[in-house]
């Protein structure tokens, strides 16, 4: 790995500065940018960890919703978003390990938009609001195709705003060796419509299905979807499973998140 | 090069690190603490599994500078006063759940901090608590019997599968 600077501030203002110098970037639980750096696929040369700001961690109810630092830890979001949000609690406690739910935090998992990854569902089927230094971005616009988003150079994310469903729930088909989704579906029912969420299934990254999301409104029901198919066309293919089987998988893991919904 | 201090096993501890010194590397290298082993050293194998206050993390996906003084336990940590094998240790002995020793390190961690949380666990939850840790020698069934054991649980009613 190259050697860098490393900065640990205490304040969400302080980071502002210290991300502005040439070469800087953010770390937060470094469950990513870690290995990445070993490989040399990434080598920053001032480190700026998130970790140390007060600001940016913990879980509460607020305005519009659930509100979570960024630099909260998985398992952390596990504990304490139980009671306000069960299925993202869920999610959270099912990503990766247990040492990796101790480190990794929901801010650097959103800003790395891997396209396997589980909060990305979140965020998207419950219309989040992804809160930075300088702007509120709304999910749909947030999300532009793997490891892609609207960030900015030195814009980094502090907070996550959950609207909450009245039922919702995450249903990951795990990739066994990685612990990522092999594929991955969110669904959440709001007063005024559902939203479908779907990880580790399209070349483009996290994506809603919106012809689930109409059926679904008319009639929450696993049997709703029943007679769609998802199209293949966009779809990952790799070892683990081709095109179709994600295609199907979309479809499949729907209607179980539709019957597990609480 | 810069004097990062932490506690390890009780103790205050200082040693000399880059911004790219691992966790792992400050603990076996800095420290001269060799329990802690480096498996996969890409955060897959849990051989490398430290409590940094009071969680576990795995030491080869954490810089010591991020770290700067936390709270750190490792295996050298795990005995007792006497030097006699700590509790989770011993049931790890008893049951056999160790075969070269190599995860085992990582294993009596993450034990540890899993029985922290959760003092008796079901064994579908043992096996879930312990997902981050592989076993080359694949000696999971006596693993999971030794976590059991140490949570004071019959860990021969456990399936032999
Ligand atoms: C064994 C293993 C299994 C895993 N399994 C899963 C899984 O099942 N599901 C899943 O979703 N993930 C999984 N992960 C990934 C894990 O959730 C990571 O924690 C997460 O993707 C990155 O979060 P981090 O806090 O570690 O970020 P880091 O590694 O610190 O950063 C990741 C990237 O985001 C940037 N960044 C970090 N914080 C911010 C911020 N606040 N604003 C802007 N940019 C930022 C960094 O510069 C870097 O580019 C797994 C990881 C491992 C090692
Ligand atoms: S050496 Fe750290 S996880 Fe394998
Ligand atoms: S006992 Fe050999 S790796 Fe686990």
């Amino acid at each position: 790995m190259h050697n860098f600077e490393f900065v640990k501030p205490a304040t969400i203002a302080d980071a502002v500065a210290a991300l502005a110098a040439e070469g800087a970037q953010p770390l937060s639980g470094g469950q990513t940018l870690l290995p990445t750096m070993k490989q040399r696929l990434a080598a920053p040369e001032v480190l700026v960890s998130l970790t140390g700001i007060a600001e940016m961690q913990g879980v509460c109810m607020g305005e519009g919703g659930l509100h979570i630092g960024a630099a909260t830890p998985h398992a952390v979001v596990a504990a304490e978003a139980a009671a306000h949000y069960p299925a993202l609690a869920a999610l959270a406690g099912g990503i990766g390990d247990p040492a990796v739910r101790n480190r990794g935090t929901i801010g650097g998992s959103v800003a790395n938009n891997d396209p396997a990854a589980c909060y990305p569902a979140a965020v998207l089927a419950s219309g989040a609001t992804v809160v930075t230094n300088t702007r509120r971005i709304a999910a749909e616009d947030y999300f532009q195709g793997m490891f892609t988003t609207a960030l900015e150079e030195g814009e980094f994310i502090t907070q996550v705003i959950f609207p909450i469903p009245q039922r919702g729930a995450y249903v990951k088909f795990n990739q066994p060796a990685s612990r990522f989704a092999l594929t991955a579906v969110f669904v959440a029912q709001f007063a005024d419509g559902v939203r479908v969420a779907a990880t580790g299934a399209s070349n483009n990254g996290v994506f809603r299905w919106e012809e689930a999301e109409e059926a679904l409104s008319a009639e929450f029901s696993a049997g709703a979807i029943a007679g769609l198919t998802v199209s293949s066309d966009d779809m990952i293919s790799d070892l683990h499973g081709s095109a179709a089987y994600r295609a199907n998988l979309v479809k499949v893991l729907t209607g179980r998140a539709v019957t597990a919904a609480r | 090069m810069t004097k990062v201090t932490m506690t390890v096993n009780g103790k205050s501890v200082s040693a000399e690190a880059e911004g790219r010194t691992l966790l792992v590397d400050y603990l076996r290298g800095g420290l001269g603490l060799t329990g802690t082993h480096v498996g996969c050293d890409t955060s897959q194998c849990g051989a490398c599994v430290v409590h940094v206050d009071g969680k576990a993390v795995k030491a080869c996906t954490v810089f010591a500078m991020d770290v700067m003084g936390a709270e750190v336990r490792t295996i050298e940590g795990m005995a007792n006063a006497d030097g006699s094998l700590g509790l989770v240790q011993q049931a790890f002995q008893d049951h056999h759940g160790l075969q070269c020793g190599f995860c085992t390190p990582g294993m009596v961690m993450t034990t540890a901090a899993l029985l922290a949380e959760n003092p008796r666990p079901t064994e579908a939850q043992v096996r879930h608590g312990l997902e981050g840790n592989i076993c080359r020698c694949t000696g999971y069934h006596n693993i999971v019997k030794a976590v059991l054991a140490a949570s004071g649980q019959d860990a021969d009613a456990i399936a032999a599968e």
